[in-house]
C-alpha cells in the first residue's frame, strides 16, 4: 500500500481541519439538553387571565425559531397556541441556554429541551391543582391550559394556577414525561411568524430601527484596501460641515497576515458621527483620505489564480484522508476522468446591511459605566465577549437587547458592527446608531472563500467508480484554511469510493474570510456533485443510478472510529438514496424528456443534519441564457417538520438564495474588492424564479433544522440540467465565467 | 429648509436640507422606520412608498421633490393592518427575515391598484424591482394573487 508519508506526518492538521468544520455542531452538541438546567419559570410567564407568554430564546433572521421555539414550549406546556404571546429574550444564556443561531442548529438544540420546558411547566402547574384540591397528581390531566380532576369534576385553568405552580419546585428536566407525538396539536400545524402582523404593518422590529432619545448616527470610511490605514485626511474641513458632531480617526488593530482570523481586530478608518445618517454620509463623500494600503494592495484575483494553478500542480500541502492506493487504482482504471472546478469568494448581501446602537451609562448604581447594546447578531453571546475583551471592560456590565435580523446567512455570526459601536458610544457621550452602507457591507464583508477544485476519478470497465482524488486549493496559511474554507475529511464521497484521496493547499489571503449560509457545502456539493454527473456521463449511466449504487458502497471505516457508534453529523447513506429517489418520483426522472436545449439535473446533499435532493429542469436559449423552469426539493430533517408552511418557506428560500449564489462573485484587483452594490452582486429577481416543489420523508431521528441544507444541491441540479440540455459543462462560477448567464 | 409633507394623509413640516433622499427623513427626521434602506442606487426596492398612485424609491427620491404630494408608507396603508394585502401578506405568511417586506407590499399594493387581477406576467414585470435574499418570491406571488380576490370590486 502506498501510504503517502506526508500524509501520517499531517495528522495534526487532518484533525485541525476536519474538526472545524463541525465546530459549531459539535459546541451545540456539547450542550447536552438537560445539562442545561433551564427553568419553566425563565421562559414562561402565565397571566391570571390564561394569556401566556413565552420567551423566543435565539435570533429570528427569517429562519423561524421565533414562531417555533415557543411551539415546543406551549405543545408540551398544553395551551392553546392563539393564547401564546411571544417576547424576545434579551441575551442571557446563563438562563435561555445558547443563544446562538447558525448552523442550522436551533432545532437539534432546542428540540428536546424546549419540549422539557414546556412539560416541567405543565407538571408544575398539576402539582399545583393536585395539592389544591388535595388529590394525586397522577389523577389529574390537561388540556388547552386548564388542569382537570374527572373523577371529582374539578378544574381550573392555568391562570388560576400560576401564581401558586410558580412558587414550586422545578422538576428535573429529564424526568418529566413527553406526549406522545400523535397528540400534538402544535407541532406539524402550520403557525403563522409571530411577527408577521408587526412585520406587514412596517413596526421597527430590526436593528437599524432602534431609535433612542439623543441618539447620534454614525458612518465609518474604510480603506478599499482590507486593513489599510489612514495616512493624511481632511479631518478639519469635515469637522465644520452640516450635522457633524465628531470625526474620529480608529487606528484599528488588524495586523494583515496570510491567516485572517473572522474577526481579526478592529479595521481602521474614520469614524463620521452626525445628527442624521445622511449627514453622516455626505461628509463620507467629502472626505479626503491618504491610505497606507498595507501589503494588502498586491492582491488581485488574476495572481490568486494563478497561484493555484500553481498549487494544483504541486504535490498538495495537507492530507486530509487517503485509503485504499488511490495512485494504482486510477492508473488501472478503464476510464479516467479529470476535471477543474472553480467557485469564487461571495458576499453575504443581507438586506439590512451591518448596524448596531449602543449606549453608555455612566454613574450606574455600584459605580463604573455600564454598556447597553441593540443588536442584529446571531450570535450575541460571542459578541458580548468580543466588545467586552476588545474594549477591556467587564461582561457583566453589557447588556444586549436581541433585535430582529435582517437576514443572517452567517455573516452575523461575526459581530465586528457590535465593537464598532460600543467603541464609539465609549468616545461620543451619547446613544450611536451605527450603520454601514451596501457598499461597506459589499466591500468589507467576512466572504465566503474562493476555491480551486483539481479532481480526478477513476471507473471500471462497467462503469463503476473505483477512484476518487480531490485537491482542494483555497485560502490560509499552509495546513491553516481560512475561516469557512475548510472541508470535512468525510466530504462526498469519501468512504464510499473504493479508492480516495482528499487533500489541501492554500494561498496566503489578506482578506476576511467567514460562514455563509451551509459553509463549505455550498461550493462543495457543486463541485462534488457535478463532477458526479460527469462521471456518469463518462460512464453512459444515468446519474440517479449511479449514485444509488454509490450510496450502497459498504462504508471505508475511518482507521480508529471502526467501532465508534453512527452519530447524526455522519452521512447515512440509506436517507440520501431516500431523498434522491423521492425527488426521481416527484419529478418523474425516468421519463424526462431529453430534447435540445431543455433538460433535466439531479443532485443530492447531506449537511447539517439534513438530507435533500434536489432536481431542475431548464430551457438554454442560443445565447446561453439560463431559464429554471421548474425544481423539486425532497428534504429529510427528521421525525417532525414542526411548522410545515414556514418549513416550506425555507425550503423555496435555500433554492433561491442558491441560484442566486451561481450569478455572485467577489474579485479583487490592486487589493481592492471590485463589487459594491447589488448591481454587481445580484440576488435573484421574481422574473427569474421558477415554481418549486418541496416533499418531504419523515424519518425516525430527531428533528434536525432547515437554514442551510436546502441550499446546496440546487447549484449541481442546475448545473446538470444546463449539460443535459447543451451537452457544455460548467466547472467554474459565477455562471458568466462559464458563458452562461440567467435569463 | 422646511419642507412641507403629506405622509399618510398627515401633514408634517420638517427642517432638511432639499436634497436629502425621503427615505431619510421618514426613516431619521420622522421616526418611520418601517420603510427600509437597502442599497442607496434604487437597486433593492427595500425603501418602495407610494407617492400619488406610484411605486417609487425613496433612497432616490429628494425630498424636495415630493413636498405637496401624497406620500403612503407602510404605516400608513391601513389605520389597523386590515388592507387587502396586508391581510393577504399574514394569511400566506410571506415574510422570513421580513427586512425587504414593506417594499414588496407597496410595490404589490401600487399593481393592485392599477391592475386588480394580475397575471403572472404582471406579477413578474411589477415586483422584479424588488429583491429578496430570502426568497420569498413564491409567497409573494401567492400572497398577490390572493389578494386580488380581497380587493373591492
Amino acid at each position: 500500500m502506498n501510504l503517502n508519508r506526508r500524509s501520517f506526518l499531517k495528522v495534526s492538521a487532518l484533525t485541525t481541519g476536519a474538526l472545524t468544520l463541525r465546530l459549531y455542531i459539535l459546541q451545540a452538541q456539547a450542550q447536552a439538553p438537560t445539562k442545561q438546567n433551564l427553568k419553566p419559570t425563565a421562559f414562561i410567564k402565565i397571566a391570571p387571565d390564561g394569556t401566556v407568554t413565552i420567551k423566543a430564546r435565539g435570533p429570528e433572521m427569517g429562519q423561524g425559531i421565533k414562531t417555533e421555539l415557543p411551539m415546543l414550549i406551549a405543545e408540551e406546556l398544553d395551551v392553546d397556541w392563539k393564547n401564546v404571546r411571544v417576547e424576545q429574550a434579551d441575551l442571557d444564556e446563563a438562563t435561555y441556554g445558547s443563544q446562538s443561531a447558525g448552523g442550522s442548529m436551533s432545532t437539534p438544540k432546542s428540540w428536546d429541551p424546549l419540549r422539557r420546558v414546556g412539560a416541567a411547566g405543565r407538571q408544575m402547574l398539576v402539582a399545583a391543582a393536585a395539592i389544591t384540591w388535595a388529590v394525586p397528581a397522577s389523577e389529574c390531566t390537561t388540556d388547552a391550559g386548564c388542569v382537570l380532576h374527572k373523577a371529582t369534576g374539578k378544574q381550573a385553568t392555568y391562570g388560576e394556577l400560576a401564581a401558586k405552580a410558580a412558587a414550586l419546585p422545578c422538576p428535573v428536566l429529564d424526568t418529566v414525561t413527553l406526549k406522545d407525538p400523535k397528540d400534538y396539536r402544535i407541532i406539524g400545524k402550520s403557525q403563522t411568524g409571530v411577527d408577521t402582523p408587526h412585520i406587514t404593518t412596517g413596526k421597527p422590529l430590526f436593528g437599524i430601527d432602534v431609535s433612542l432619545p439623543g441618539m447620534l448616527y454614525a458612518a465609518i470610511e474604510k480603506c478599499p484596501v482590507f486593513a489599510g490605514k489612514v495616512k493624511t485626511a481632511n479631518l478639519d474641513e469635515v469637522k465644520q460641515m452640516p450635522g457633524i458632531r465628531q470625526v474620529l480617526v480608529i487606528d484599528g488593530t488588524i495586523k494583515p497576515a496570510a491567516y485572517t482570523a473572522p474577526e481579526p481586530g478592529m479595521e481602521p478608518g474614520i469614524a463620521i458621527v452626525a445628527d442624521s445618517w445622511w449627514h453622516a454620509q455626505k461628509a463620507r463623500k467629502a472626505l479626503k483620505v491618504e491610505w497606507d494600503l498595507g501589503p494588502a494592495e498586491a492582491q488581485s484575483s488574476d495572481n490568486f489564480q494563478k497561484q493555484a494553478e500553481a498549487l494544483l500542480a504541486a504535490p498538495p500541502v495537507t492530507t486530509l484522508r487517503t485509503y485504499g492506493d488511490i495512485d494504482a487504482a486510477l492508473k488501472n482504471s478503464a476510464k479516467v476522468v479529470q476535471a477543474t472546478y472553480i467557485f469564487p469568494f461571495l458576499a453575504h448581501a443581507t438586506l439590512e446591511p451591518m448596524n448596531t446602537t449602543a449606549q453608555w451609562t455612566s454613574g450606574a448604581p455600584g459605580g463604573g459605566s455600564k454598556l447597553e447594546m441593540w443588536v442584529p447578531s446571531q450570535n450575541p453571546g460571542a459578541g458580548s465577549a468580543l466588545v467586552a475583551r476588545s474594549l477591556g471592560i467587564p461582561e457583566k456590565d453589557i447588556t444586549v437587547h436581541l433585535t430582529r435580523v435582517g437576514g443572517g446567512f452567517g455573516r452575523r455570526l461575526m459581530n465586528d458592527y457590535m465593537v464598532e459601536a460600543a467603541w464609539l458610544a465609549q468616545r461620543v457621550q451619547a446613544p450611536v446608531k451605527l450603520l454601514w452602507s451596501r457598499e461597506d457591507d459589499t466591500t468589507h464583508d467576512a466572504y465566503r472563500a474562493g476555491g480551486f477544485v483539481g479532481l480526478k476519478a477513476g471507473l471500471d470497465e462497467q462503469g463503476k467508480l473505483v477512484a476518487w482524488r480531490h485537491h482542494l486549493v483555497t485560502y490560509g496559511d499552509g495546513g491553516k484554511l481560512a475561516p469557512g474554507a475548510n472541508i470535512g475529511s468525510d466530504e462526498f464521497p469519501s468512504g464510499l469510493a473504493p479508492h480516495y484521496a482528499l487533500y489541501t493547499s492554500a494561498i496566503p489571503l489578506m482578506l476576511r474570510t467567514g460562514y455563509l449560509r451551509a459553509p463549505g457545502n455550498n461550493a462543495y456539493a457543486f463541485v462534488g456533485q457535478s463532477f458526479l454527473d460527469e462521471l456518469a456521463a463518462a460512464a453512459g449511466r444515468d446519474p440517479l443510478e449511479f449514485q444509488l449504487e454509490i450510496l450502497s458502497n459498504k462504508m471505508v471505516p475511518v482507521p480508529g472510529e471502526e467501532n465508534t457508534p453512527k452519530s447524526p453529523r455522519d452521512l447515512n447513506p440509506e436517507r440520501l438514496k431516500a431523498v434522491l429517489q423521492l425527488v426521481a418520483e416527484k419529478s418523474n426522472w425516468a421519463n424526462r424528456k431529453r430534447e435540445a436545449g431543455r433538460g433535466m439535473g439531479i443532485a443530492g446533499y447531506f449537511c447539517h443534519l439534513g438530507y435533500f435532493a434536489e432536481v431542475a429542469d431548464v430551457t438554454v436559449d442560443k445565447d446561453n441564457k439560463v431559464k429554471v423552469n421548474h425544481v423539486w426539493a425532497a428534504g429529510d430533517v427528521g421525525s417532525e417538520i414542526i411548522n410545515p408552511r414556514a418549513a416550506e418557506s425555507m425550503g423555496f428560500g435555500g433554492v433561491i438564495d442558491g441560484m442566486g449564489e451561481m450569478a455572485q462573485e467577489i474579485t479583487l484587483a490592486g487589493g481592492k474588492v471590485q463589487q459594491t452594490n447589488f448591481h454587481q452582486h445580484p440576488l435573484m429577481r421574481m422574473k427569474q424564479v421558477p415554481p418549486i416543489e418541496v416533499f418531504w420523508i419523515k424519518s425516525n431521528f430527531a428533528p434536525t433544522g432547515l437554514g442551510e441544507p436546502t441550499l446546496p444541491p440546487i447549484l449541481p441540479a442546475v448545473v446538470n440540467a444546463v449539460f443535459a440540455a447543451t451537452g457544455k459543462r460548467i466547472r467554474t462560477l459565477p455562471l458568466q465565467k462559464s458563458g452562461f448567464s440567467w435569463a | 429648509m422646511p419642507v412641507e409633507l403629506t405622509i399618510n394623509n398627515v401633514s408634517k413640516t420638517v427642517d432638511v436640507e432639499p436634497d436629502t433622499p425621503l427615505l431619510w427623513v421618514l426613516r431619521d427626521s420622522l421616526n418611520l422606520h418601517g420603510t427600509k434602506y437597502g442599497c442607496g442606487m434604487g437597486l433593492c426596492g427595500a425603501c418602495t412608498v407610494i407617492v400619488a398612485g406610484q411605486a417609487i424609491r425613496s433612497c432616490l427620491t429628494q425630498v424636495s421633490s415630493v413636498a405637496g404630494k401624497p406620500i403612503t408608507t407602510i404605516e400608513g396603508l391601513s389605520p389597523d393592518g386590515t388592507h387587502p394585502v396586508q391581510q393577504a401578506w399574514e394569511k400566506i405568511d410571506v415574510p422570513q427575515c421580513g427586512y425587504c417586506q414593506a417594499g414588496q407590499i407597496m410595490s404589490a399594493t401600487a399593481l393592485l391598484s392599477r391592475t386588480p387581477h394580475p397575471t403572472d406576467a404582471d406579477i413578474d414585470a411589477a415586483m422584479s424591482g424588488n429583491l429578496c435574499r430570502c426568497g420569498t418570491y413564491p409567497r409573494i406571488r401567492e400572497a398577490i394573487h390572493h389578494a386580488a380576490t380581497l380587493e373591492k370590486a
